[in-house]
């Protein structure tokens, strides 16, 4: 079975860090993805750009697009894509496309800040 | 990181909200202050004991209103303080005061904390060290050594904003929409203006005043998120992110200034470049355009561009043409003109940046830029007189020793040439 492991945290919190600070952090966690990584067990790993920067698509009918992240708190987080897009345009298009084939629900939209591709877990 | 460091990151990214609402609660920034600064004082006693709590802005607040209150009702009957642990015991209470504060009064807390900063009665060097001082909790010695002034007069330049504000009797609603517009105006402002403060110091300075970058896209990225869809506070912090993701090319190890055509570009931290380019580009939605939305973009074009000449000189001079409607500005004419002398040579440059010389003539990049124009064309002795000027107009020693580099270079140059003229 494949499992998703999802991160939340206090982003002003994490925001605070020094770059020293967030350096640590991240050498820490270097140390057990490689040991996931040479068991082959390591798929993509993303760290996600401030929700400043997101732009939810309401899939109402018809759909709105919105600046911010997903607030509601009565849906789910059931599933997400990565898509290479060359502007937030493209990606919001995609997600529309998304939306007309399974109306309902939103998508959030969140550039990717750090991508590391991983290697197909076995 | 340790223990402390973790708590003194918890702190400060808890304190916007923290002081807004402790100051919605005692309508006195002097009272809002140290309430926070006495549950500061008992969270580094409690937290690394007992872990630190869910919420660390409730706790604060909590903690902070109830020794306020505490020592209020101790000096009108001298009742001894309660015990800590009373205190820290607060699990349930955090959970009914967190669930109280909702997203509203986040909201309306940080953004009355922000206008009070930014009262119109204040001038903006008032409005800069308050904001400072009250929002993002820098020390008054910080303060002052970032402005280059004694601790004292820093001291009495806080002191004096306070007592304005106090004296104003600032109202403690949440301002109309109007205000809130025109205010919104004046946060900006004041946040570019602490951004410029960092990045104008030169390489000996820029140690000490460089954090105050840090600060105001730390505070441009809290105005965002409480105005989500207002593209000119996108292009705000996209524009303090690319202009601040270059800062660890901008000086030598001499601390003397790169041009950006000079500047090692692997230096520039691309995480904060990725950032800005997705917010311009969140912006550029909305089709709304304004000065911080084009100043970025200009930015944006400069950080897509790996190699200096891979630059789109012509959009950016299209961009300071824009900007040129939205903003009319001597200085802006002047950046307009650098793009103009890529794009159609330095002879249509120079051209444009003559009129300008009676309203510039006490501005060091003004002659700067003048001289390196009429080195391209060659004309060096007019090159020499306008460097002579920006040295004696340099406000850093970083800016004098750039020019004096320019002079070696006219003198360098011009030698063989003379020498072969006067065969």
């Amino acid at each position: 079975m494949l499992y998703a492991i999802l991160c939340y945290h206090d982003e002003d919190f994490v925001g605070s860090w020094t770059r020293e600070q967030d350096a640590a952090v991240m050498q820490k966690l270097a140390v057990v993805q490689d040991r996931l990584t040479k068991q082959g067990r390591l798929g993509p790993v993303a760290r996600l750009l401030p929700t400043t920067s997101a732009t939810t698509l309401r899939k109402d009918d018809p759909p709105v697009v919105l600046d911010g992240p997903y607030a509601e708190t009565k849906e789910q987080l059931l599933g997400f894509y990565l898509v290479d897009c060359g502007n937030l345009d493209e990606a919001v298009d995609v997600a529309r496309d998304l939306g007309a084939a399974n109306p309902g629900g939103a998508y959030e939209i969140r550039p990717v800040g750090l991508f590391q591709p991983g290697g197909e877990p076995k | 990181m340790t223990d402390t460091a973790w708590i003194d990151a918890a702190l400060n990214s808890a304190r916007p909200q923290a002081v807004g609402a402790l100051l919605r609660y005692f309508r006195n920034l002097d009272t809002a202050e140290e309430a926070f600064q006495n549950a500061c004082l008992r969270a580094l006693k409690s937290w690394p004991q007992n872990g630190p709590p869910r919420d660390p802005a409730a706790w604060l607040i909590m903690v902070g209103r109830n020794v306020a209150i505490d020592e209020a009702r101790r000096s009108r009957r001298q009742e001894p303080l309660p015990e800590d642990e009373a205190i820290s015991d607060l699990d349930d209470a955090e959970e009914r005061l967190a669930e109280r504060l909702d997203g509203s009064h986040y909201r309306d807390d940080i953004l009355r904390l922000l206008f009070i900063c930014c009262h119109p009665e204040l001038p903006a060097t008032q409005q800069i060290a308050l904001a400072l001082r009250v929002v993002s909790g820098l020390t008054v010695k910080q303060i002052a050594r970032a402005f280059l002034v004694s601790e004292a007069a820093m001291e009495q330049r806080i002191t004096r904003a306070k007592a304005r504000v106090a004296d104003a009797n600032v109202p403690f609603e949440t301002p109309g929409a109007i205000e809130r517009a025109e205010r919104l105006a004046a946060v900006a402002a004041m946040i570019y203006l602490i951004f410029n403060e960092g990045y104008s110091a030169g390489g000996d300075t820029a140690e000490i005043r460089g954090p105050l970058c840090e600060e105001a896209i730390r505070l441009a990225r809290l105005l965002l998120r409480l105005f989500q869809s207002e593209p000119e506070v996108m292009g705000l912090t996209a524009l303090l992110l690319l202009q601040h993701a270059r800062a660890p090319a901008r000086f030598d190890a001499d601390g003397a200034l790169v041009l950006l055509d000079d500047q090692d570009r692997s230096l520039w931290n691309q995480k904060l470049i990725a950032e800005g380019l997705a917010l311009i580009d969140k912006a550029m939605r909305h089709r709304r355009s304004g000065p911080y939305q084009i100043q970025a973009a200009i930015a944006a074009l400069h950080a897509r561009a790996a190699r200096p000449e891979e630059t789109d000189w012509t959009q950016i001079d299209l961009l300071y043409g824009a900007l040129e409607i939205v903003q009319p500005s001597p200085v802006v004419t002047l950046n307009r003109a650098v793009a103009v002398s890529k794009v159609r040579g330095p002879e249509a440059a120079l051209q444009m940046i003559e009129p300008l010389s009676s309203r510039l003539s006490n501005y060091f990049h003004y002659f700067g830029v003048r001289g390196a124009f009429l080195m391209q064309l060659g004309r060096n002795d007019e090159a020499r007189i306008a460097f002579d000027r920006a040295i004696a107009l340099a406000n850093t020693s970083a800016e004098a020793a750039h020019i004096r580099m320019h002079l070696d270079r006219l003198v360098r140059d011009s030698a063989p040439r003379n020498a072969k003229a006067g065969k």
